[in-house]
């Protein structure tokens, strides 16, 4: 295990180095005309803004290994990636300020989509191919092939149309108030959820399927065993590893997905951040965020790993 | 000798032939909703091409009212600009269709170079390759996409390849394990006996051996590209207006405008949603066709044939 822990973990240096390079080269990889297109566009707040400045903010007035090697030790050494283009403020601070919206977001997002997918899922791998199988795999694809942009305008135009609700402009905290703030975050973790529900619930029957059709199932079959314990007992949790996996291959889907849904509800979260960073071309925002949201699902992703040895005692690590 | 070849060479195109006949078959007799989904694929493809014929006015053409109600002369009623909402939606199919194959297509190529090159090479080549592929996998799709779109610039064109690449790159572990699995088959190995040169073996050896995840590759991929493009022109960072793409009609000023005429707000959605659904089903049905594992569902855990027993 502690052999398998340390090679696990030597692999994520290669990943990490190969994913701070994609982003350096992304915000590297910015023609000159931008620069200038960022000078016009900033000319009348911000007269003082010239050229020289914005590369040497971006660091562009370097050779590029220097570049590197800077953005690098500054991230390593002082945690410091950068500072906002155009406002000033640190990257770090504008992440960690957002940070908390997006977490309950995701959180939230999460455990609706499980608590849709687990039971439904099931139900349609011990009922292979009735009439109930064939609706849960519908309304599966359904999930999946209803835009989240667009259940989340419907969930936008409608309750405003008919009962005159909208959702708040304003982020409501969850000290300020619970219920106002739960009620805020419902409607986009309904239409994240929903889209997460799909793929979990494909994949919770196709592992729970996988696993019905092995022997000790058919031994605990023949042993008389109940319907209920069988599954509860021997297949969901050995189908219960692969899942977990999928949870985690799930979360860029996740992140990529608030991007939509915090522009759609105004909440002023990573994702909109993001969104805003891009359109406004405040490119070391954006170089930050891509960074921390890479790291942070490498890390998961190494979690997720770390649990799938622990749990399934069958996964030989060497 | 000639003759033989000849003979060889039609054995060889009617096996084919036989083959892709087969499968269609099989799709009927065991698919149904997966018929389904290829017929609104198939509508999906004529509209998008026939697109000039089937729609009444031009997508741009702002000569109608403004918000006009669904009525005979507009059939889902016109948008804010006095567009008529059926025209933008045909054509809407179209830019769906060129986005959707030609990113697919291209993102299929992508995978196939990435995944063959990376399993047969093996080696450092396989090892750095994949630490890349790993890296790339971390950055959520849409953040990808947005980036690289702001570099790129609008355009269709563009989008095509922000597309492929995103969606090119991770899809290449699929193509890979293909690869890992038939690599060590005999027939590879007589290739390389033979002399064959490694572009060969991966051309003519390894290729023709793949084409089922290929085609699975390419036909699961569809939706998820066609529902990226309309995210990415939802958030105005897609196909540039006034071009009617599905995503850009739920987008903008439109906005503004849903609470007076919602059709605004549904029909562009429920034509993106049928498609997507569509081509999902079309794709699934063809990779259980396809792929040897998924064949032969009951099995062990047959359980009509339990309760017939006990």
């Amino acid at each position: 295990m502690t052999n398998y822990l340390i090679r696990r973990l030597l692999l994520v240096i290669p990943t990490l180095f190969f994913a701070s390079l994609i982003t350096f080269f992304t915000i590297r990889l910015i023609p000159g005309d931008v620069i200038d297109q960022m000078l016009k566009e900033r000319e009348s707040t911000n007269p003082g803004v010239d050229r020289a400045m914005i590369e040497r903010s971006l660091g562009l007035d370097e050779p590029i290994h220097v570049q590197y090697a800077r953005w690098v030790g500054g991230i390593l050494w002082r945690g410091d990636l950068g500072k906002s283009l155009w406002s000033g403020t640190p990257v770090t601070e504008a992440i960690l300020t957002r940070l908390p919206v997006t977490f309950e977001l995701g959180l939230i997002s999460l455990l609706i989509g499980l608590a849709i997918s687990l039971p439904i899922g099931i139900f349609s791998a011990v009922r292979q191919d009735s009439v109930g199988d064939y609706l849960a795999r519908g309304f599966a694809i359904l999930c999946i092939a209803l835009p989240g942009f667009w259940l989340g305008t419907m969930l936008i135009v409608f309750p405003a149309k008919w009962w005159g609700w909208s959702p708040p402009l304003t982020l409501i905290r969850f000290t300020q108030s619970p219920l106002q703030n739960l009620m805020q975050f419902l409607p986009p973790a309904i239409v994240l959820g929903s889209g997460l529900a799909g793929v979990s619930m494909r994949m919770t029957r196709s592992m729970m399927l996988e696993v019905l059709r092995q022997d000790y199932i058919r031994t605990a079959w023949a042993k008389g065993m109940r319907e209920v314990t069988i599954i509860a007992r021997h297949a969901l949790r050995n189908a219960f590893i692969p899942i977990i996996t999928i949870i985690g291959l799930q979360l860029p889907i996740l992140v990529g997905g608030t991007v939509i849904i915090e522009q759609i509800f105004s909440l002023p979260g990573i994702g909109r951040l993001t969104l805003d960073a891009i359109t406004t071309r405040d490119y070391t925002i954006v170089a930050g965020v891509m960074l921390f949201i890479s790291s942070f699902i490498l890390v998961t992703n190494i979690l997720v790993d770390i649990t799938y040895g622990l749990l399934d005692p069958r996964v030989q690590i060497k | 000798m000639v003759g033989v070849m000849d003979t060889a060479s039609f054995k060889a195109a009617r096996k084919r032939r036989s083959w892709l006949v087969g499968v269609a078959v099989r799709l009927v007799k065991e698919k149904p909703v997966g018929v389904f989904g290829a017929v609104v694929t198939l509508l999906l493809l004529l509209t998008g091409i026939l697109a000039p014929v089937l729609a009444p006015y031009g997508y741009n053409d702002t000569s109608g009212p403004l918000l006009a109600p669904p009525s005979q002369k507009y059939l889902l009623g016109t948008d804010n600009l006095g567009r008529d909402l059926f025209t933008r939606i045909i054509y809407g199919a179209r830019i769906s269709v060129i986005i959707g194959l030609g990113a697919t297509a291209l993102s299929t190529l992508i995978s196939m170079f990435i995944g063959v090159l990376s399993a047969y090479r093996g080696g450092v080549i396989d090892l750095i390759s994949q630490r890349f592929v790993d890296a790339w996998m971390c950055f959520p799709g849409m953040i990808l996409l947005l980036v690289m779109v702001s570099i790129l610039g609008p355009g269709i064109f563009q989008i095509i390849i922000v597309l492929s690449l995103a969606f090119g790159i991770g899809g290449s572990r699929v193509i890979r394990s293909a690869v890992i699995a038939i690599k060590e088959e005999t027939y590879i190995k007589a290739a390389v006996a033979y002399g064959c040169t490694d572009t060969r073996v991966m051309l003519r050896h390894i290729l023709p051996n793949i084409m089922a995840p290929i085609i699975i590759v390419f036909s699961t991929r569809i939706p998820g590209v066609i529902l990226a493009e309309a995210s990415m022109s939802f958030l105005g960072l897609g196909v540039p207006p006034p071009e009617p793409s599905w995503g850009g009609m739920l987008s903008g000023a439109a906005r503004r405008y849903m609470f007076m005429a919602p059709g605004l707000a549904i029909y562009p959605g429920l034509a993106l949603s049928i498609v997507v659904f569509g081509v999902n089903m079309f794709g699934d049905a063809l990779r259980d066709v396809l792929d040897p594992k998924l064949r032969g569902g009951v099995g062990r855990f047959d359980r009509t044939k339990k309760k017939k027993g006990g």
